[in-house]
C-alpha cells in the first residue's frame, strides 16, 4: 500500500508544477536556451587569441610571420610600435604581444640565433600556456620554411603520431553542452524539491498530510520521484533534441545508461535539496545556502577544470559529492561510449552518497517540521 | 451615537461609482455604488470572500482600479497626482494580524519606520511615538519585537502604526479578528478616545463580529461583491424587522441564499452513564526555547461531546491541537487518544481520528471528486468501497453539484464543507478542527454547526474544535477558556456564565481574563491624558508632503531592511562567511595548471631506450604513470572508462631503427572529453618529446643537435609563475560578489510581497526610486564588508600581492556591488514567487559570471550570444578592475573605460526596476 500513496503523492507534486507557469518557464529556459548559449559561448580551446606584433624588421620574413597568424586561433595580429605594448596588454587588449627585433633575417640567415621576444599575459591562464605553444610553433615553422630555401634543415629523427580520441577536432561545444546540463540537472532538482519543500512548509499543507496515515518517507520518495522525474524526462528531451540535434554533438555510448546514471544523481540531489530545505528555516536562508552548496558541486566536480590538478584535500573531499562521479560517469558514457562493466563503480558510488542524504534528510524531516509550530 | 451626526451634511469622504475589480475569473466586486459620510464611524458587514479586503484597498489605492471610479478626499483615485497628494491624509491596516508589521523590529522600530516614512523628523516622531504608546498601553512593551507580542497587543501596535501621521480617513480591515474579547473592547475604547481627539477623523472598518458592528455610526452590509444595503444601524433593524444585526443580515441576504436556512438546534446529549474518555491531555506543556506556548494544560472529553477551545489568536489552541495529533511533540506531560498515548509513529490510531487545520489546507490542483478520492485512497479505504463512500460524503455535505469543480472556484462556506468532508471520509471516530468555520458566513456557518451536531449526536462522533466566536462556543457541550497558553476554566458553557455571575460567554471571558492577567488591564491608561497634545493639522501636513525625492523616506526603508538583516544573523553570516569560503573553495580548487596527468605505455620496443623515454615522462611533474598496457583492447577499455588522458605506443624496434637513423613514429592517443586539457597534454608532450631527443642525441651521439635557428624568450608577465592562484583569486572577488549581493536582495522586495508588507509601499507617500534605493544600501554596505573580506584573503592567505590603486579598486567595488544588488532588486520585482526569483536569480547570475565574465575564459575570445552577455555584463569590468588592480599596476587612468562602464550600468538597472515596480497591486 505505501507504493501507491507514494504514486498518489508524487502525481499531485506534478499536477501543483503543471499549474505554475512560471516554474515551467525557467526549467524549459534551463534546458534549453541556457544550454545553448553556454554551449556555443564557451570558445574553442584557443580561439581569436588577441594578438599583437611589433614589427621591427619590416623584412620578408617578418612580413612572413605577421600573415601566418589568422583567425580562428588568433584575431588578425595588431601591428603596433614597441610603446603600445604595455597600455594593450594592461588594458587587456592583446593576451600576447610578439617583437620581432630590427635584422631579424639578417641575423637568421647568418646564422647568429636571433632573439624573437613574446610577451604572455599570464593572468589568462587559459590561453597563456597553450598559445604560447602554438605562437612558438607557427613561428618556428615559418622560419624553418623560410631558411630551407637557403640551407635544408634535417627531419627530426623520432616523430609524435598524435591522435585524439573521442572529440578529434576537439570542438568546446561537445563538452561545454554537457557539462551546463550537468550543471542544469544539479541545480534544478536541488531548487524543485529544496524551495518547494520550504514553501509548503510556510503554507502548512505538509501537516495536512503528517496528521494523515502517510509516513515522512512516503512524502519524501513522493517528492524524490516526481521531481526527479520531472528533470529526467527534460534533461533526456535536451540530451536528444538540443545536444543531439541541434548542437550535432556526436555521442558515442547509451543515452539510455546516461539516463540511467541520471537518475541515480537526481535521487542524490532531490535528498541533498530536502536536506537543505530541513536545514534552512526562511526562503532567504536558503537562497544563500543554496549559492554556497551549488557552486562548488559545480565547480569542483571536474567539469570546469580537470579533477587531477586540485589539491589532493578537495579531491579527497569531492568523493563525497555526487556531480564528481556524475561527470566522469557523464563524460565516459556520452564522450567515450564507455558501457556499465566500465563505470559502474560510479554508479555504485553515487547510490551510496544519495542513500546517505536520503537518511540523513528523512531522520531531519519529521523533526524539523515538527518545530515549525 | 448613529444620530448625534445626521444633520451634519458634509461631502462624504469617499464616493464610488461603478466599481467592478475580477481575479482572472472571478468576480470580486461587482458594480458597487457607495457613499461613505465623511466624520463618521462606519462599519463594512460581511463574511470572508466577500469582498472588503479587495474594497478596502481600492479605496487606500493600493490596488488598480479596473472599472468604475472611486473618489476620496475630494479627488480620483485613479490619477497619480491625487492620489500622492492624499496618501498622507490616509492610513490602512490590511487585515491579518501585525501584517504590513515587520515580526522582528522592536514595537518602537515599526513605529519609527512609519514615522520616517512620513518624513518626520527625529524630535517628532519621538514625540508622537511616546504619545501613542502611553496611550494605547504599549509603553511597557517599547523594546519587544513585533512577532512575540500577543495578537491583540500587534492589533494596537499596527492602529498607533497607522496613526502616526494623524490621518484624515482611518481605514482598519477587520482590525479585531482573532483578537481575545478584553483587548477587543480595549482596542474600541482607544478608537472612541481617538475619535473624540479628533472628531474631524472619517474612520472605515470592516469587520466579521455583527456584535461589534452594531456600535457603528453607519453600516454597509455585504455579500458576494455586492452592497446589500447601507445605512444608521437602526435603520437596517427597521427595515428587516429583527432585533439583532446577525438576523438582520441574514434577512438581507437574497432569497436564494437563504433558502433551506433554519436555526440550529441542539439535542441534548444521551447520556449512557458511562463516561468513555475519548481524549485525555495531562499536564500537557510545549516549549519553544524559553518560550511557553502551552503551559501545563489538563482535559478530558467524552466519547461523542462536542468539546469547544475558545481563546484569542496565539493562546496555545493550535499547539494542544498538534500536540494531540502527534504533528508536535509535547516538552512535558501526556496526551492519549482512546487511552493510548500519542504517538507520531502510530498510523492506526490516525486512522481513527479526523483532522481539519486552520486555514485551507486541500489541494487547489485537484478537483472536489479527485480530493475525496485520494484522502480516501490514502486512508486505505478498500478500493471497492470508496465510490460509495465518496458518493455518501458528496450527499450528506451538499456536494453533488460541484464534484467537478477546482476548490478555488468554490466559495469559502463550501469549501469548508469540503474541507469536513474530507476529515470524515474514514469514518473517524475523532475530530480535531481547528477553527474551521473562521471567515464563513452566518448561514453556511449554522449549516457546518448542524452537520457537527448530527455526526456527534447521531454517529456518536467526538469532536474537538476551536472557535474565537463566543456564539458557537454556546453550541458546545463543553468549552475550554484559553489564553496565553493556560487552560483559565473548563466547563459547560452556562456554568462558565453563572459561575462569574455574568450575563453573557463573552462578558464572563472577559472577568476570567482580567483575573488571569491581574494588573495587566491597568496598564490601559485613564482616556483623558492631559499631556496628549493633538498636533496642528497644517503642522502635519507640512511634514508629510509627499513629491520630489526624500533621503529620510529612503532612509526609513534602508534602517528597517538592515535593522532586519541584524536580527536574522543567519543569513547576515551565511553572506560573510559563504563568499569567504567558497573563495577558498574556488581559489584551490579552480586550477589552470594540468599537471598529474595519468598516462600508460604499451611498449613493444621493450629496451632501456624505450624505458628510458617513459622514464623522461614519468619524471616530469606533469604525467604520472599507471601499469602498462597489456593491449589494444586494454588500451580501450581504460581510455574509455577515463583512467588514462594518454596512452603510448612504442613501436618493435624503436631503439634500433632511432641509432640507425630511420625516422620512427611513436603512437599517441590523447582524451579529447576535455578539450582544454587535451591540448595541454598535447603541448606538453611535444616540449618533453624535443627534450629527451635532445638529450638522447647526446647521451648517445656525444653530439648536440643543431641549435635551433632563433630564439623565442617568453615573458610571463603580471604573473611570472604563471600560477593559477595570482590568476584566479583576483578574479573569483567579483564572481562572489555578484552572487551573493544579488541572492540578498533577489528576495527582499518579493518576500514583502509573499507576506504582505509591500501594502507599507503602496499606500504611503515613499516614491519607487527611494524604495529600490532604500532597499540596496544596506546589501551595498554588507557587500563593501564582503569585499573587504575577500581581498584580505586575497592578500594574506593566497598571498596575492596588490601592484596598482587600491582606491580605483574599491571606487570599482562600490560601483559593481550596487549593479549586483540592482540585478537581485530586477529579478525581485520580476518575479511572484520567492521560488521563482531564487531560482531566476541562480540561473541568471551563476552561468554568465563564471564562463561569460573573463573568469576562465578572455571575454574577446566568446563566440555568439555569450560574447554579447560578456560585453554588457557587469562581471565582466569589475574582473578587469580587479585583476588590473592586483597584478598589472593599474590606477585610474587606466581604469577610466571600466569604471565609466560601471558607472553607466547602475542607473540604467535601477531605470528598470524603477519602470518595473509598481506602486499599486494589479
Amino acid at each position: 500500500m505505501p507504493a501507491s500513496n507514494i504514486l498518489r503523492l508524487g502525481v499531485k507534486e506534478l499536477r501543483s508544477l503543471w499549474r505554475d507557469p512560471m516554474m515551467l518557464f525557467l526549467i524549459v529556459y534551463a534546458f534549453s536556451l541556457s544550454i545553448y548559449v553556454a554551449a556555443t559561448g564557451i570558445p574553442e580551446t584557443l580561439h581569436k587569441a588577441p594578438l599583437a606584433i611589433v614589427d621591427e624588421d619590416q623584412s620578408q620574413l617578418s612580413a612572413r610571420v605577421t600573415s601566418a597568424f589568422y583567425p580562428p586561433y588568433f584575431t588578425p595580429p595588431a601591428l603596433v610600435t614597441q610603446s603600445e605594448i604595455d597600455r594593450g596588454m594592461d588594458e587587456g587588449r592583446y593576451t600576447f604581444a610578439l617583437d620581432i627585433p630590427p635584422d631579424f633575417q639578417r641575423d637568421l640567415l647568418a646564422g647568429r640565433q636571433p632573439t624573437v621576444q613574446l610577451n604572455v599575459d599570464a593572468t589568462r591562464m587559459s590561453q597563456a600556456f597553450i598559445g604560447n605553444g602554438y605562437i612558438q610553433q607557427i613561428v618556428g615553422a615559418e622560419v624553418a620554411e623560410f631558411a630551407q630555401h637557403y640551407r635544408g634543415a634535417a627531419e627530426p629523427p623520432a616523430t609524435l603520431a598524435m591522435r585524439v580520441r573521442f572529440n578529434p577536432t576537439l570542438t568546446q561545444s561537445w563538452f561545454g553542452a554537457v557539462m551546463e546540463l550537468i550543471n542544469n540537472v544539479t541545480m534544478l532538482s536541488i531548487v524543485l524539491t529544496g524551495a518547494a519543500l520550504i514553501r509548503e512548509r510556510e503554507h502548512g499543507t505538509i501537516e495536512h498530510l503528517l496528521v494523515m496515515p502517510v509516513s515522512p518517507l512516503e512524502i519524501m520518495m513522493s517528492k524524490v520521484w516526481a521531481m526527479g522525474l520531472t528533470v529526467l524526462v527534460a534533461c533526456g528531451f535536451s540530451l536528444v533534441v538540443l545536444i543531439e540535434g541541434v548542437l550535432r554533438v556526436p555521442i558515442e555510448g547509451s543515452i539510455a545508461l546516461f539516463l540511467f546514471g541520471a537518475s541515480l544523481h537526481l535521487f542524490a540531489t532531490t535528498s541533498i535539496g530536502i536536506f537543505m530545505g530541513t536545514i534552512a528555516r526562511s526562503m532567504p536562508q536558503f537562497g544563500l545556502l543554496l549559492m554556497l552548496v551549488l557552486l562548488p558541486l559545480q565547480l569542483l566536480s571536474g567539469g570546469v577544470t580537470p579533477r587531477e590538478s586540485m589539491p589532493l584535500f578537495v579531491q579527497i573531499i569531492m568523493q563525497a559529492a555526487p556531480t564528481t562521479h556524475f561527470v566522469r560517469l557523464a563524460q565516459a558514457i556520452l564522450y567515450r561510449g564507455a558501457g556499465l562493466e566500465v563505470v559502474w563503480p560510479h554508479f555504485l558510488a553515487i547510490a551510496v552518497i544519495g542513500a546517505v542524504f536520503f537518511t540523513v534528510a528523512l531522520g531531519r524531516f519529521r523533526k524539523t517540521i515538527g518545530a515549525m509550530g | 451615537m448613529s444620530g448625534a451626526f445626521a444633520e451634519e451634511a458634509s461631502r462624504p469622504v469617499a464616493r464610488l461609482t461603478g466599481v467592478s475589480l475580477s481575479y482572472g475569473q472571478t468576480l470580486a466586486l461587482d458594480g458597487i455604488a457607495l457613499e461613505i459620510p465623511a466624520g463618521r464611524m462606519v462599519a463594512l458587514i460581511g463574511p470572508d470572500g466577500v469582498g472588503k479586503s479587495s474594497l478596502f484597498s481600492l479605496i487606500a489605492g493600493a490596488r488598480v482600479i479596473q472599472s468604475g471610479a472611486i473618489e476620496v478626499l475630494g479627488g480620483d483615485m485613479a490619477e497619480r497626482r491625487h492620489r500622492e497628494a492624499v496618501c498622507p491624509r490616509i492610513a490602512y491596516m490590511p487585515q491579518g494580524l501585525g501584517k504590513n508589521l515587520y515580526p522582528t523590529l522592536s514595537v518602537f522600530e515599526n513605529l519609527d519606520f512609519f514615522g520616517r516614512l512620513f518624513g518626520q523628523d527625529a524630535a517628532e516622531r519621538d514625540r508622537r511615538i511616546d504619545d501613542l504608546l502611553r496611550s494605547t498601553g504599549l509603553a511597557p512593551f517599547r523594546d519587544r519585537p513585533a512577532g512575540k507580542l500577543s495578537g491583540g497587543m500587534k492589533q494596537k501596535l499596527g492602529l498607533c502604526c497607522a496613526l502616526i501621521h494623524d490621518p484624515d480617513f482611518l481605514l482598519l480591515d477587520e482590525p479585531t479578528t482573532g483578537v481575545d474579547p478584553l483587548s477587543r473592547a480595549q482596542f474600541w475604547d482607544l478608537i472612541d478616545r481617538i475619535r473624540a481627539e479628533r472628531p474631524g477623523m472619517s474612520v472605515l472598518i470592516a469587520t466579521a463580529y455583527m456584535e461589534e458592528a452594531a456600535r457603528f455610526d453607519w453600516l454597509i452590509a455585504m455579500d458576494a461583491g455586492r452592497i446589500l444595503a447601507a445605512g444608521p444601524p437602526h435603520d437596517l433593524y427597521e427595515r428587516t424587522g429583527q432585533p439583532n444585526l446577525e438576523q438582520a443580515f441574514i434577512a438581507l441576504l437574497p432569497e436564494a441564499r437563504r433558502r433551506g436556512h433554519k436555526p440550529v438546534t441542539i439535542p441534548p446529549r444521551a447520556h449512557d452513564g458511562q463516561a468513555d474518555v475519548a481524549i485525555e491531555a495531562k499536564g500537557l506543556t510545549l516549549k519553544f526555547g524559553d518560550f511557553t506556548a502551552v503551559d501545563h494544560v489538563d482535559f478530558q472529553i467524552e466519547r461523542g461531546e462536542i468539546f469547544g477551545f475558545i481563546g484569542s489568536n496565539g493562546c496555545g489552541k493550535t499547539t494542544t491541537m498538534k500536540m494531540l495529533t502527534g504533528l508536535l511533540p509535547a516538552s512535558e506531560g501526556e496526551a492519549r487518544l482512546f487511552g493510548r498515548e500519542v504517538d507520531a509513529k502510530d498510523i492506526q490510531t490516525r486512522q481513527r481520528v479526523g483532522y481539519m487545520s486552520q486555514g485551507f489546507s486541500l489541494y487547489t490542483e485537484l478537483t472536489v471528486r479527485q480530493n475525496l478520492e485520494l484522502h480516501a485512497q490514502l486512508f486505505r479505504l478498500a478500493p471497492e468501497d470508496i465510490p460509495g463512500r465518496v458518493a455518501e460524503m458528496a450527499e450528506r455535505f451538499g456536494l453533488v453539484d460541484i464534484m467537478d469543480a477546482l476548490p478555488d472556484a468554490l466559495p469559502l462556506g463550501q469549501r469548508q464543507r469540503l474541507s469536513l468532508a474530507v476529515a470524515m471520509i474514514h469514518k473517524p471516530e475523532l475530530l480535531i478542527l481547528d477553527e474551521p468555520t473562521s471567515g464563513v458566513d452566518p448561514i453556511a456557518r449554522d449549516q457546518f454547526w448542524q452537520s457537527m451536531i448530527d455526526l456527534s449526536r447521531r454517529d456518536m462522533v467526538t469532536i474537538f474544535i476551536s472557535t474565537h466566536f463566543m456564539n458557537e462556543a454556546e453550541r458546545c457541550d463543553r468549552i475550554s477558556l484559553m489564553h496565553a497558553g493556560k487552560v483559565l476554566v473548563s466547563d459547560t458553557p452556562a456554568h462558565i456564565i453563572e459561575e462569574r455571575g455574568a450575563a453573557t460567554l463573552e462578558e464572563a471571558f472577559i472577568g476570567y481574563l482580567k483575573a488571569a492577567d491581574g494588573g495587566a488591564a491597568s496598564a490601559m491608561p485613564p482616556a483623558a491624558d492631559p499631556t496628549h497634545v493633538t498636533p496642528a493639522p497644517d503642522h502635519a501636513r507640512g511634514s508629510t508632503a509627499a513629491g520630489g525625492f526624500s533621503v529620510r523616506r529612503m532612509m526609513s526603508y534602508s534602517r528597517r531592511e538592515a535593522l532586519e538583516l541584524r536580527r536574522d544573523p543567519i543569513r547576515a553570516t551565511l553572506a560573510l562567511l559563504g563568499s569567504v569560503i567558497l573563495m577558498f573553495i574556488m581559489g584551490y580548487g579552480i586550477s589552470m595548471d594540468v599537471k598529474d596527468l595519468p598516462f600508460a605505455v604499451l611498449d613493444r620496443d621493450a629496451t632501456t631506450t624505450s624505458q628510458n623515454y617513459v622514464l623522461n615522462l614519468a619524471g616530469s611533474p606533469y604525467f604520472i604513470e599507471r601499469p602498462p598496457i597489456a593491449d589494444y583492447e586494454d588500451l580501450d577499455r581504460r581510455m574509455r572508462a577515463g583512467e588514462l588522458s594518454v596512452a603510448i605506443e612504442i613501436p618493435p624496434g624503436f631503439a634500433r631503427d632511432l641509432r640507425r637513423g630511420r625516422t620512427v613514429s611513436l603512437g599517441v592517443w590523447v582524451d579529447g572529453a576535455m578539450p582544454q586539457r587535451a591540448e595541454t597534454v598535447q603541448g606538453y608532450l611535444q616540449a618533453l618529446h624535443g627534450q629527451w631527443l635532445g638529450d638522447m642525441a647526446v647521451q648517445e651521439l656525444g653530439v648536440r643537435p643543431a641549435a635551433g635557428l632563433i630564439n623565442i624568450e617568453t615573458r610571463y608577465r603580471y604573473n611570472p609563475d604563471v600560477k593559477s592562484l595570482v590568476a584566479i583569486a583576483p578574479a573569483v572577488i567579483p564572481v562572489l560578489l555578484l552572487l551573493f549581493p544579488a541572492m540578498l536582495t533577489a528576495l527582499s522586495v518579493v518576500r514583502e510581497k509573499e507576506l504582505g508588507s509591500i501594502v507599507n509601499f503602496y499606500v504611503t507617500p515613499i516614491t519607487p526610486l527611494e524604495f529600490l534605493l532604500g532597499k540596496q544600501i544596506p546589501y551595498v554596505a554588507l557587500a563593501m564588508v564582503n569585499y573587504g573580506l575577500l581581498v584580505l584573503l586575497a592578500l594574506w592567505v593566497f598571498r596575492t600581492p596588490i601592484t596598482g590603486n587600491v582606491v580605483a579598486m574599491t571606487l570599482g567595488a562600490i560601483l559593481y556591488t550596487s549593479c549586483s544588488t540592482a540585478i537581485g532588486l530586477l529579478f525581485s520585482i520580476f518575479m511572484r514567487s520567492q521560488i521563482a526569483a531564487m531560482f531566476a536569480t541562480a540561473v541568471g547570475t551563476i552561468l554568465p559570471a563564471v564562463q561569460f565574465s573573463g573568469l576562465i575564459n578572455p571575454v574577446s575570445s566568446l563566440e555568439g550570444a555569450g560574447a554579447f552577455i560578456g560585453r554588457i555584463f557587469p562581471t565582466t569590468h569589475f574582473v578587469t578592475i580587479c585583476r588590473g588592480v592586483f597584478s598589472k599596476r593599474l590606477g585610474f587612468a587606466d581604469l577610466q573605460t571600466e569604471l565609466l562602464a560601471l558607472a553607466v550600468t547602475v542607473p540604467l538597472l535601477l531605470a528598470a526596476c524603477t519602470l518595473l515596480l509598481r506602486k499599486q497591486e494589479r
